[in-house]
């Protein structure tokens, strides 16, 4: 029993950390430009086709396929914000939504044009590999992507911190005004973060196209999945979204074994309800966030 | 507002709704399902448009209060054999409730902006996950009424041919535009628009800011809750995604804007684009055997709306038309 338990918690923690990486990239677009992005969860499977795509056609394995994921990505958002959504960032918010709504519907319809409906999915060697520690069983190509998300977040962390382009990100997010008065380039600032949120999103999906079954209409979940995990842990709180990413996921993972695997999200909605009513700036939220 | 331009546009309203009477004298029956869509969708917009075009709230999951009216209207008739036109009340009252509920939790906490529009998407969904796993309302298999006998009279089920829910839906609007425009015009009105302007400063004026904002949000969840037990007798069957989903509080969100936030004709208006726009592109992807084209097309034409009218058709129509004064306030 307790084993069983364990185990449960320990997937869930793991799906988590690709939580976070997704729910990371949200937030960084969130604290720069106070815009939300409502296609994050397309984006998340435009890496996951990426993924497939390379795998199917070139023989990339898996792992190969996240740097490539993430450069494309990266320059998809940065073209976007450049092209359209930097004349958004200053619009009342029923209009930012129509627009990320609109480019949600654009990449789903173009994910099922090209791909069809049905799900695809990736078989390797490396599918049923298990690590054994103790009395957890831990999935190799889960605890892999689990792995490489933490570090992936760790060094956008340190990107942030240290790099002039990332003070510069940090600078804006606190004070757009004062970034704009010192001489930063807001167009180029806005452009890298919408690139920076694109890229978590698009690592993230190469990293679980081994584990899903991709098809176009798994997005709207994910989309979901990570507003829950940055209100939990506090909307443009770096480490809020990961905390909130490792708790959902571990709800989720709770969820699925307590009630049914369909009913997942069932206890994360609850919680992302009563965060919002008891701590509404999130568990790492700072109070002047809130808009 | 000039009592000319008043005239007029009292006169287009009246010339409008005769046309809509007299319109199933010429067209098919297909034809009337449709503008049968169109009227839901437009009762729906009404509602929403007056919690976020006139009280500047915005609520991204009205789907919990259509859904919820839905299920209460079949629940309630197949069930218990309550007749709909009683079923009617709880589906009013109950989503009504609920938004008061959720209002008084969000706005209690001063949840305001991005936060109470996230609030409203989070209800919605965890209600159609809960419905999907729930088995007295039969699950994601869905919840159907009985078939209609040969002796169904419309008047007393409620349920009839496509012919007596074009006249039902067209009744309804025009019940719930006069709603809302009485309402607009009234003091409360005033109020919503004071607070939509600048809550902090309306408030500092004395407007009752909590009193009023729950007042919004409990007429618009009602009226939504009305249209959603309306859906469930044209539909004849209920499922948690196409009541409850995400999806259906996006197609309510985008007719009113594409009208004209904030003004009183715009969510009718948006709806006779959206929902015909909707059902092409539907009909393109499935004729041509693509899928996902129909979300591609009407994702594509979103686009290019929110880029290049982003205020909505109905402002600059009206000012061809001479309803509007020329250089007045687009919102009303």
């Amino acid at each position: 029993m307790l084993d069983l338990y364990s185990n449960v918690l320990v997937n869930g923690l793991m799906i988590g950390a690709i939580y976070a990486l997704i729910a990371t990239g949200l937030n960084v677009i969130f604290g720069v430009m106070r815009v939300v992005n409502f296609a994050h969860g397309e984006m998340v499977v435009i890496g996951m086709y990426i993924g497939y795509a390379l795998w199917k056609c070139a023989g990339l394995s898996p792992a190969a396929t996240v740097p490539i994921a993430m450069l494309g990505m990266f320059a998809l958002g940065y073209g976007f914000q450049r092209a359209l959504g930097n004349q958004f960032v200053d619009r009342p918010q029923h209009i930012q939504f129509l627009l990320y709504i609109s480019v949600a519907m654009i990449i789903t319809g173009l994910h099922a044009v090209i791909f069809g409906p049905d799900p695809r999915g990736i078989q390797s060697d490396a599918s049923f590999a298990v690590y054994r520690l103790g009395p957890l069983r831990l999935d190799a190509v889960r605890l892999h992507a689990a792995t490489a998300s933490l570090a992936l977040v760790a060094a956008l962390w340190a990107w942030l911190r240290y790099s002039i382009m990332g003070k510069s990100l940090l600078a804006a997010a606190d004070n757009l005004v004062g970034g704009r008065a010192i001489g930063i380039r807001i167009d180029h600032v806005f452009a890298v973060t919408a690139g920076i949120g694109a890229a978590c999103a698009g690592a993230a999906g190469a990293l679980i196209a081994p584990l899903y079954d991709t098809n176009p209409y798994l997005a709207a979940e994910f989309t979901l999945t990570a507003f829950i995990i940055v209100i939990v842990g506090g909307l443009a709180s770096l480490p809020g979204a990961l905390l909130g990413g490792l708790v959902v996921g571990m709800s989720e993972a709770l969820a699925a074994l307590l009630i049914t695997p369909s009913a997942k999200s069932l206890f994360s909605y609850g919680l992302l309800i009563a965060v919002l009513l008891l701590r509404p700036e999130g568990l790492l939220g700072r109070r002047e966030g809130r808009a | 507002m000039s009592a000319v331009l008043q005239r007029r546009q009292m006169m287009a309203a009246g010339l409008l709704t005769m046309v809509l009477l007299a319109l199933p004298l010429v067209v098919t029956d297909f034809h009337l399902s449709v503008l049968g869509l169109i009227f839901l969708h437009a009762i729906v917009g009404i509602a929403w448009n007056l919690m976020m075009g006139f009280a500047g709230q915005l609520s991204l999951g009205h789907a919990l209060y259509f859904g919820i009216g839905a299920y209460i209207v079949a629940v309630l008739s197949e069930r218990f054999g309550v007749s709909p036109w009683l079923g009617m009340v709880p589906a009013f009252v109950v989503p009504a409730l609920l938004g008061v509920a959720i209002g008084a939790l969000g706005f209690r906490f001063s949840v305001r902006g991005v936060y109470f529009a996230l609030l409203t998407i989070a209800f919605a969904e965890f209600a159609r996950i809960l419905f999907e796993h729930w088995d007295y309302v039969g699950k994601t298999s869905g919840y159907f009424f009985a078939a209609l006998t040969p002796r169904n009279r419309p008047l007393v089920s409620l349920r009839g041919g496509a012919m007596f829910f074009y006249y039902a839906l067209l009744v309804t609007m025009i019940a719930a535009w006069l709603v809302s425009t009485l309402m607009v015009n009234s003091r409360v009105g005033y109020f919503w628009r004071a607070i939509r302007e600048d809550e902090d400063a309306a408030r500092a004026l004395g407007v009752q800011a909590l009193r009023m904002k729950l007042l919004a949000v409990a007429v618009s969840g009602g009226i939504t809750g009305v249209a959603g037990g309306w859906f469930a007798l044209v539909n004849g069957s209920l499922f948690p995604d196409s009541v409850l989903g995400m999806r259906v509080s996006i197609d309510f969100i985008v007719a009113p804007i594409v009208g004209g936030l904030g003004t009183l004709f715009g969510p009718i208006l948006g709806a006779f684009i959206i929902v015909p726009l909707n059902e092409l592109s539907r009909d393109l992807s499935q004729s041509s055997g693509i899928n996902g084209l129909n979300l591609l097309i009407y994702g594509a034409l979103l686009m290019v709306i929110v880029v290049f009218a982003p205020q909505g058709c109905w402002p600059s129509i009206a000012k061809r038309l001479g309803l509007a004064q020329t250089g007045e306030a687009d919102r009303e």
